[in-house]
């Protein structure tokens, strides 16, 4: 199992700030959403965790040594990363896409291994797509190619596994399914999960830890319960909620309250 | 058929591949001005090596024609359709783009600018049997390649689009410069059937010397490029897809950007501009063998090397005796089928 330190992180594109003064922990085993607007630096958040990008200053550690030091092939030895935008050009099939997965365990020239297959194999089922695994990639449905990457992120056997919005443009039981096989992993195999969502109420149910940014900073960082309040989410999303206990559950959900509403008037 | 040969075994399927390499090479070192027997051909070969020893059953002026003439240039014929399918796969691959080519990247402008160039200049130089020409040529394809990469890159990055754009344009400034030149010839006193035949491609390789050279820049560069073949399935999945798969993207786009670019020089310097070899050749064994560059690059290569030798042959005893420029017989034959491949599996085009 494998902990993530987020120290004193600037990072800035070409045409500005994203990120300021980020300064985060990751235990192993945790499994930790990442809440905030569009632009307020979830989706650069996640690709520095991954060593994508680089931060401007401080630095980002994976066990204690700085993702600098380390060569992109050892830091995908133990980081998957699962992208939002998921494109692969050519007619792959979801087995041999399954299969990418294994290529920073790979030696040139060499062919994959027992092990390899063995492993390939296992993601498939893992995630329940082997009646997919001869089909074509880009000819399955938007709910089938992300269980298919999570299956190619899992046959890389991270530590860490980082995703930027795994549940964007799935329906809700697609959504659904995603969420809970992460959770399952996290909870079977410790697997160490950070993940950027957009959707609070699907945060709420399968995350013990969020952290919210607003405009490149962390605002909040704790459980649901202490970040999803009515005052925070009114500050960083600027709209109108109710918090309410989840019925069966009990963690925060949010109900949106249209403009205009009575809440908005009182 | 496409399908079985998905699921055929690959030593069967490199034999295969191979095989009609081999017979490639022997059919179009038998046809031409002169026939020459089959058999014949084999025993010649065989007699240069000093375990064998046939009785010589054929006219001398024969052998001169199959060693001094033929088979250079049937080998340099595999040389640069090997070289120019593998250049392909490789573009492709790194540019997720399954159009891309030696040619849309700038390479064939850069190469053709530097040969026109040396073609000017009053220089006379001989390197191993080459001209001054093919060495501008090479000159020409790097340094084209090395300028559309600096322009298209953003902020350390090289993003596949800025890419294609600034390879399209410094294409097409390289081919007006070229025009330029070209309608200029008279006075310049430009020798218009060498720039004619390099521009349509022309097989020309006059001692053993040539290959010599060729021979191991392309079967080397084909040997690095499989060792790129996980990197490139990698690419599949974007730069960012690569780097979380433990690829240097920065360090190894260039790398496969230059191994690419020598190979489509090496192939220019002894064929001038042979188009739709590095676009039909990768398109047609992906098709049939699908999209793992581990596959996709050997078979590439030898699919390219044996359709150049064809095409070639075709080129000489088609209208014989005159000798059609190759890069014609290459266009007539791979257009319609790059159409029909278009038309038939249109999703695998959408990017």
């Amino acid at each position: 199992m494998i902990g993530l330190q987020i120290r004193r992180v600037n990072f800035s594109y070409l045409d500005g700030l994203v990120l300021q003064g980020i300064n985060l922990s990751i235990g192993a085993g945790e499994m930790v959403g990442l809440l905030g607007p569009n632009g307020s630096g979830k989706t650069t958040l996640i690709k520095l965790a991954s060593g994508i990008l680089k931060p401007n200053q401080g630095e980002v550690r994976l066990d204690g040594t700085s993702l600098s030091q380390l060569s992109r092939k050892s830091v995908a030895r133990c980081i998957a990363m699962v992208p939002q935008q998921f494109h692969i050009s050519f007619a792959f099939t979801a087995k041999e896409v399954v299969t990418l997965g294994r290529i920073p365990f790979l030696k040139a020239f060499a062919e994959e291994s027992e092990t390899d297959k063995r492993l390939v194999l296992d993601a498939l089922e893992l995630v329940g797509v082997n009646e997919l695994a001869q089909r074509r990639f880009d000819e399955l449905s938007g709910g089938e190619r992300q269980k298919v990457i999570l299956a190619m992120a899992l046959a890389q056997q991270p530590k860490l596994l980082l995703l930027d919005e795994p549940t964007a443009h799935l329906d809700i039981s697609h959504q659904v399914e995603i969420l809970e096989l992460v959770r399952r992993f996290n909870v079977e195999h410790g697997l160490t999960v950070i993940a950027a969502m957009h959707d609070l109420n699907l945060a709420s149910l399968y995350f013990s830890r969020l952290i919210l940014l607003k405009e490149g900073r962390v605002l909040a960082d704790g459980t649901p319960a202490q970040v999803l309040t009515e005052q925070t989410i009114c500050e960083v999303f600027s709209a109108s909620v109710k918090v309410e206990p989840h019925p069966v559950t009990g963690v925060p959900h949010i109900i949106v309250m249209p403009k205009g509403s009575d809440t908005e008037r009182q | 058929m496409l399908i079985k040969l998905r699921r055929m075994n690959r030593p069967a399927l490199f034999l295969m591949l191979g095989g009609s390499l081999v017979v490639s090479l022997f059919l179009a070192s038998a046809f031409g001005a002169v026939n020459i027997s089959f058999a014949e051909i084999w025993k010649m070969v065989l007699n240069k090596l000093p375990v064998f020893d046939f009785a010589l059953t054929w006219r001398g002026v024969d052998e001169t024609i199959i060693f001094q003439i033929r088979l250079l240039r049937v080998v340099g014929g595999a040389l640069v359709g090997a070289a120019l399918a593998t250049a392909g796969v490789l573009f492709q691959g790194l540019l997720r783009n399954p159009m891309a080519d030696p040619y849309i990247i700038g390479t064939s402008a850069g190469a053709a600018l530097g040969a026109t160039i040396a073609m000017i200049l009053p220089i006379s130089l001989a390197f191993l049997g080459f001209g001054l020409i093919p060495v501008f040529a090479f000159c020409g394809a790097l340094i084209t390649v090395i300028l559309v990469y600096n322009l298209a890159s953003v902020g350390g990055k090289t993003p596949i689009i800025s890419m294609l754009l600034a390879g399209f344009v410094v294409s097409a400034l390289l081919a007006a410069i070229m025009a330029f030149l070209m309608s200029m010839s008279e006075r310049l006193d430009l020798s218009l059937h060498s720039v004619y035949s390099f521009l349509f491609g022309h097989i020309s390789v006059t001692s053993w010397g040539q290959l010599a050279v060729i021979a191991p820049l392309v079967i080397g560069g084909i040997i690095v490029a499989r060792f790129f073949a996980f990197h490139l399935n990698a690419f599949a999945l974007g730069e960012e897809g690569a780097a979380s798969l433990g690829i240097e993207v920065e360090r190894d786009k260039i790398l496969i950007l230059a191994l690419g670019s020598l190979l489509t020089a090496a192939a220019v310097s002894i064929s001038g501009l042979v188009g739709f070899v590095g676009l039909v050749m990768p398109h047609a064994v992906r098709l049939s063998l699908g999209p793992d560059h581990r596959l996709l690059l050997p078979a590439s290569a030898l699919a390219g090397g044996a359709f150049v030798v064809i095409a070639d042959l075709l080129a000489r005893i088609l209208l014989a005796p005159i000798e059609i420029p190759v890069g014609i017989i290459t266009a007539v034959i791979g257009a319609p089928f790059f159409i029909y491949l278009l038309r038939r599996t249109r999703r695998e085009y959408a990017f």
